[in-house]
């Protein structure tokens, strides 16, 4: 196939890059939703324990 | 303890792929036969190698498991092989669109190489429902490993196979003459691979420090479990239980 011209190309150039570029952003996104999960729970278990030593 | 360097690593991979799409897009040439479209190579070939490295090195955790018996080796085997399946999927999309650009098809059932990329894929997509339908932990964990071990191996060698069988159409940008590439493409095609190589150390780092302090927490929680119940059979006031704590404070 002859190479496509720059402005078509441009698109699938485009999509391939942002394919890569989204998958990565949504698995950092749920690694900081895990972590806000984690920072939740653990300032309640905190909250707990100092209860239990007054 | 994951976490250490975690800091470095992302600074280190964020620089990296910006020096790598600077090059990409304002050093390297267009290609003379695919034109812009090849600009698609320098993202979707290094991602293919990482992965594939990703599930070699997942098979060597579990190695490293099955000899020591230490769970964190488990741990690591199992990030590194979800990691490399996120990334198989990102492998196939850019494969895809490549493919329609420069092929006119998506999908090329007659290309080795894509389909051995795809068997492997295939191959470890059975890796987690194998592994949670177990519930024993132990022995979760050591079947995953042997399932590691077994595909992990099953990587190089399909890698071999494909290079030993006639590809037509599929390039070869890796051989020991050095490949076609021009000195400006083999730069920017390498500091790729080490940009994608760093995000993939970086995120691998960063799931198992959330892992672990997942892990951490819950041990915690056991323990305040474990000296409420004490408390009460000593007779003293009862404590709240840990159980009623709310997953979320807006619950309060």
């Amino acid at each position: 196939m002859p190479a496509l011209p720059l402005g078509e190309a441009g698109k699938y150039v485009a999509a391939a890059y942002l394919v890569v570029f989204t998958l990565v952003i949504v698995y950092v996104a749920i690694m900081a939703a895990k972590l806000q999960r984690i920072e939740r729970e653990l300032e309640t278990l905190n909250d707990l324990a100092d209860k239990r030593t007054q | 303890m994951y976490g250490k360097g975690l800091r470095t690593l992302s600074i280190a991979s964020a620089a990296s792929l910006g020096t790598a799409l600077g090059l990409v897009f304002f050093y390297a040439p267009l290609d003379a036969d695919q034109g812009f479209i090849q600009k698609i190579f320098y993202i979707h070939v290094p991602l293919a190698i990482v992965t594939l490295f990703g599930f070699i090195a997942g098979g060597l955790m579990a190695i490293k498991y099955l000899r020591s018996g230490d769970r964190s080796w488990d741990m690591r085997s199992y990030v590194a092989i979800h990691l490399s399946i996120v990334l198989a999927v990102a492998v196939l999309i850019t494969g895809a669109i490549w493919a329609k650009a420069s092929w006119g098809h998506w999908w090329v059932w007659d290309e080795p190489t894509l389909v051995s990329f795809l068997i492997i894929f295939l191959l470890y997509c059975c890796y987690q429902p194998l592994r949670f339908s177990i519930e024993d932990p132990e022995r979760q964990a050591r079947y995953a490993a042997v399932f590691a071990i077994i595909a992990g191996a099953f990587v190089p060698l399909n890698f071999i196979a494909v290079r030993l069988a006639q590809a037509f159409s599929h390039p070869r940008v890796l051989s020991t003459t050095g490949g076609d590439m021009p000195g400006s493409m083999r730069l920017t095609f390498l500091v790729s691979v080490l940009a994608i190589a760093l995000l993939y150390v970086t995120l691998w780092k960063l799931e198992l420090t959330s892992k672990n302090a997942s892990y951490q927490l819950k041990r915690l929680r056991q323990r305040l479990e474990l000296e409420a119940e004490e408390r009460q059979t000593r007779g003293g006031a009862p404590a709240p239980p840990v159980s009623t704590v709310p997953a979320s404070p807006r619950e309060t």
